[in-house]
């Protein structure tokens, strides 16, 4: 099949940048979207043009490296899918396919298709974690946890950290992202000892970097491990909670 | 060079009371297997916790190895450097592990222990491995499985709120932990949440998107690394009390792998040619459950876990020309293979067994799929035994996967699935202290050589990682820089590390310069075509001679026709996969050598000319009972062989056998 692509070139984060337009042949059904890529940048190297920059590493989807705007949609038209996971029989023969880098101010661009995701760290680094130095670990079946809340919070844990959530979302929000890690750890009993601080000194690292949620539910259709947006309810109603659970803290130390 | 030059060149160096090399001390504790870790920890110095803040470490890489350890040295109080390739220390490959982690907790009462689980994992290693490093491990899995569940990652559970467990290849018990189909994801995130905690509290700094180029060796230790920032291409020094370099394998030396596109020899290759020795780069694992390649531009491989093997029946049709949909191939009609060799462990033999049987079926023409390169894996019988929700839960999100990829559902039609290289046991060479042949050089998981033999058991990498992290570099790395306390950084600007400085730009610039037709990525598949053809699956003395011939006229190649656009003051990517390939080329010729002087098979790695009657890898004990660690000699020059031999005291070596 034959496929002409309109993408997204920018020197680095200082410049301006543009769209290109290339033509490709002999696209087949079963490459993957970004073994295409990696075609057109063997086809670009030999007649002596730069490749185009774009960041991959695991290629199946776990990684969280991959994700482009492919016609307008995070990670492209496939649900549930990761940019490098999609495969070029999800597209017709001739397709007009055009490729852009995650838009969001919170993500500039470092190169065409690569931009720094750095700012998701730093909502990881403000609470998203348990606290449990090395060696002081219980016995692990000291802790039940029921498997209805440990399937919760695995269904929360199963984010990947690409920034689909924040590309698609018309306010460049990462409250998915940040709810999924919440929701992850704050459900399990070992996560309660820092439940009401870690929500709140995530929530407010979220709003220092990112855009504010006005629902418009881009993100959990975007998200290629679709996590649910009920986890951002989640921690609304946990962020809530802990200015009341905080406020008697306060009241308690007089 | 034929072994016969290896052989000689081995002559020279001294012999230790065992037969072993004497550059080569393992440091093995003494006494009783069940104690020497425990002897060893009481001996090892300490270092006071208000010394630790004056102590500088560099960690290259941020897998399960290296997060882990970065995150526990953080918190004791040392101070600590993280660098990794991806843009976030969260997006190692150990992320892409997916059925799980072995521990002998013996939660399934059915035999397990910390001594089963050793001895499993020798015996799965081909008596390969050093005893006293594997009981270790098999006594630190335990721990592990409580850490884990402290920080919160997600495994499998029972109704009642208990830790579920399931089987893997290679293991009469049920020892495996897991977290659906993603457990690297779960241990990797909670390691890296331990250390981003850390970074947050300004105990690690944290270097995403930097690349090793070289390792700063000076007066005989390791004292600092040589990086690039691959967003603006500056190239800068870091000087530590130690290094550790936790960097994962070099399975994609055959290019197509189950490996991150980014996963490379680099780190582990400077350093072997800073002078630690390299340890039996020959053995490499080949995991029996991948998809197939589907056509030419084929960029990587993916994995479909091990943990499929027990629901999964394998079988091919017993006719070469059948070519009905396989729903159409009746029962006696189907050559269910494995269950037909192997009845004791039937689709649960260890991996290399596996992958053989499945090469040995495709090359005999049985193979399906339209490339006709692959074997069934079918679920029709679990899926009516247990259900289709049962499979589903276990099994659903790699279902999913491959339908993404083949287009194929596999709860209607078998899975096709064939070998990839997924996995290296060999690496550099280390102590029972994780330090390698150069001072201050520590190497953890996947990077170094030392506890799975020549063929590792599946859900045992996780384990090794995070052993190595959380449980033994901290107490070994102690010992190591507690006999440095008052011993000052060497300054960034010391001549020394200019030095090597200046050579990692001019290797650089030279990648820059060559101006040919080729890209790098040309090269890498080239090279990936050799090592596979010749020092794969199946490797003959005939084959790997002609690797060692065809591997150099590649790398002249690569040095006069390598085209790499673009300049080194941004971000190149094409330039970042250069140097790679560059340290691929070299290592591989060390890899075939290294294959042909082993003349025996063992594990993973199958000489053609040393097999049974039934076509099983057959030791020579008597002979190569011994781990190869080749020193670099420079540049042009062959590596010289050191041997330390291997004692069985515990586990004593037969004839593997899983019938």
């Amino acid at each position: 099949m034959r496929v002409h692509l309109k993408i997204w070139r920018q020197k680095n984060a200082r410049t301006e940048g543009a769209f290109a337009e290339y033509d490709l042949d002999n696209v087949s059904h079963e490459m993957s979207f970004l073994e295409m890529l990696d075609v057109l940048n063997e086809q670009l190297i030999s007649g002596g043009q730069e490749p185009v920059a774009f960041d991959s590493d695991c290629r199946e989807g776990i990684c969280g490296m991959c994700g482009v705007m492919i016609n307008g949609e995070a990670h492209g038209p496939q649900r549930g899918t990761a940019t490098c996971q999609l495969h070029m029989r999800k597209f017709s023969d001739g397709a007009h396919i055009t490729v852009e880098p995650w838009r969001s101010r919170s993500f500039p661009v470092n190169k065409d298709l690569s931009v720094d995701r750095s700012a998701l760290d730093r909502i990881i680094e403000a609470g998203g974690y348990i606290t449990a130095p090395t060696g002081s670990a219980p016995e692990a079946n000291l802790i039940p946890v029921p498997k209805e809340v440990s399937d919760a919070a695995f269904d929360a844990a199963a984010c990947i950290g690409c920034g689909a959530c924040v590309a698609a979302c018309p306010n460049g929000a990462a409250n998915l992202f940040t709810a999924a890690k919440i929701a992850h750890l704050n459900l399990l009993p070992q996560g309660q000892p820092e439940r009401w601080s870690r929500v709140v000194r995530m929530v407010e690292t979220m709003e220092d970097h990112f855009g504010s949620c006005t629902n418009y539910g881009e993100c959990q259709a975007a998200c290629p491990k679709e996590i649910s947006i009920d986890y951002i309810a989640y921690m609304n109603r946990d962020f809530v909670k802990a200015q009341l659970k905080n406020r008697r803290l306060i009241a308690q130390r007089g | 060079m034929t072994t016969e030059t290896v052989h000689q060149t081995i002559s020279g160096n001294g012999i230790g009371q065992n037969g072993s090399s004497s550059r080569l001390n393992a440091r093995i504790p003494a006494g009783p297997i069940e104690s020497k870790w425990d002897t060893h920890k009481f001996n090892m110095k300490l270092v006071a916790p208000h010394n630790r803040r004056r102590f500088e470490i560099i960690i290259i890489g941020t897998g399960l190895a290296g997060a882990a350890a970065a995150a526990t040295l953080g918190e004791a109080g040392y101070n600590v450097k993280t660098f990794c390739y991806q843009d976030s220390p969260r997006r190692a490959h150990s992320i892409a592990a997916q059925g799980g982690i072995n521990a002998a907790k013996n939660y399934r009462n059915d035999g397990d222990s910390v001594m089963r689980l050793f001895y499993d994992t020798i015996k799965g290693g081909d008596y390969r491995s050093r005893e006293g490093n594997v009981y270790r491990l098999a006594q630190e899995s335990v721990n592990i499985i409580d850490q884990c569940v402290a920080q919160g990652v997600p495994f499998a559970r029972e109704y009642g709120g208990l830790l579920d467990n399931r089987s893997f290849g290679g293991a009469q018990v049920s020892r495996t932990f897991y977290a659906r189909g993603q457990t690297g994801q779960q241990l990797l995130l909670g390691a890296y949440q331990a250390l981003a905690r850390q970074i947050a509290l300004g105990t690690v700094q944290s270097y995403p998107r930097h690349e090793l180029l070289d390792v700063i060796v000076h007066e005989g230790r390791a004292v600092g690394v040589v990086v690039r920032n691959m967003i603006t291409g500056e190239i800068a020094s870091h000087t530590a009390h130690a290094v550790v370099l936790a960097t994962g394998g070099y399975g994609n030396v055959f290019y197509l792998s189950t490996n991150a596109k980014g996963c490379n020899v680099t780190a582990i290759w400077r350093a072997h040619k800073r002078g630690a020795f390299m340890a039996n780069p020959c053995f490499t694992q080949i995991h029996p459950t991948c998809i197939p390649a589907s056509d030419e531009f084929q960029s990587k491989l993916t994995l479909m876990s091990e943990s499929l093997r027990n629901d999964g029946r394998i079988w091919v049709p017993l006719d070469p020309t059948d070519s009905r949909s396989p729903d159409r191939i009746p029962e006696p009609e189907r050559d269910y293979y494995l269950e037909r060799i192997y009845p004791a462990f039937g689709n649960l033999v260890p991996r290399d067994v596996a992958s053989r049987a499945a090469k040995r079926m495709v090359d005999g023409g049985r193979g399906v799929g339209p490339l006709k390169n692959g074997v069934y894996l079918d679920f029709s019988d679990a899926t009516a035994r247990l259900g289709r929700n049962v499979i589903e839960e276990r099994y659903g999100n790699l279902f999913e996967m491959y339908e993404r990829i083949t287009g194929e559902n596999p709860y209607y039609t078998p899975m096709r699935i064939y070998p990839a290289s997924h996995y290296t046991m060999g690496g550099l060479w280390v102590d029972y202290n994780l330090m390698s042949t150069v001072p201050g050089l520590f190497v953890a998981g996947e990077a170094n050589f030392s506890d799975h033999g020549a063929n590792r058991l599946g859900a045992s990498a996780l384990m090794q990682g995070l052993a190595d992290g959380y449980f033994v570099l901290p107490y070994t790395l102690a010992d190591f820089l507690a006999g440095n306390l008052g011993q000052k950084v060497v300054p960034v600007d010391h001549p020394a590390v200019k030095k090597v400085e200046a050579e990692a730009r001019d290797r650089t610039k030279q990648l820059l310069s060559i101006n040919g037709t080729k890209s790098p990525e040309w090269y890498h598949r080239a090279l990936g075509k050799i090592v596979w053809d010749y020092c794969g699956m199946g490797r003959d003395a005939q084959g790997l001679q002609k690797a060692l011939s065809e591997i150099p006229a590649l790398r002249e190649d690569f040095y006069r026709d390598l085209r790499v656009l673009g300049d080194g003051d941004e971000m190149n990517q094409s330039l970042e996969k250069a140097g790679r390939v560059a340290d691929f080329i070299e290592f591989a010729e060390l890899m075939c050598r290294d294959a042909l002087q082993r003349e025996e098979s063992c594990g993973g790695h199958f000489r053609t000319e040393h097999q049974t009657e039934d076509n099983e890898a057959k030791r020579d004990d008597d002979n190569y009972a011994f781990v190869a660690a080749w020193e670099w000699q420079g540049q042009g020059k062959t590596q010289t062989l050191h041997k330390e031999v291997l004692d069985f005291e515990y586990v004593h070596p037969t004839q593997r056998s899983y019938k």
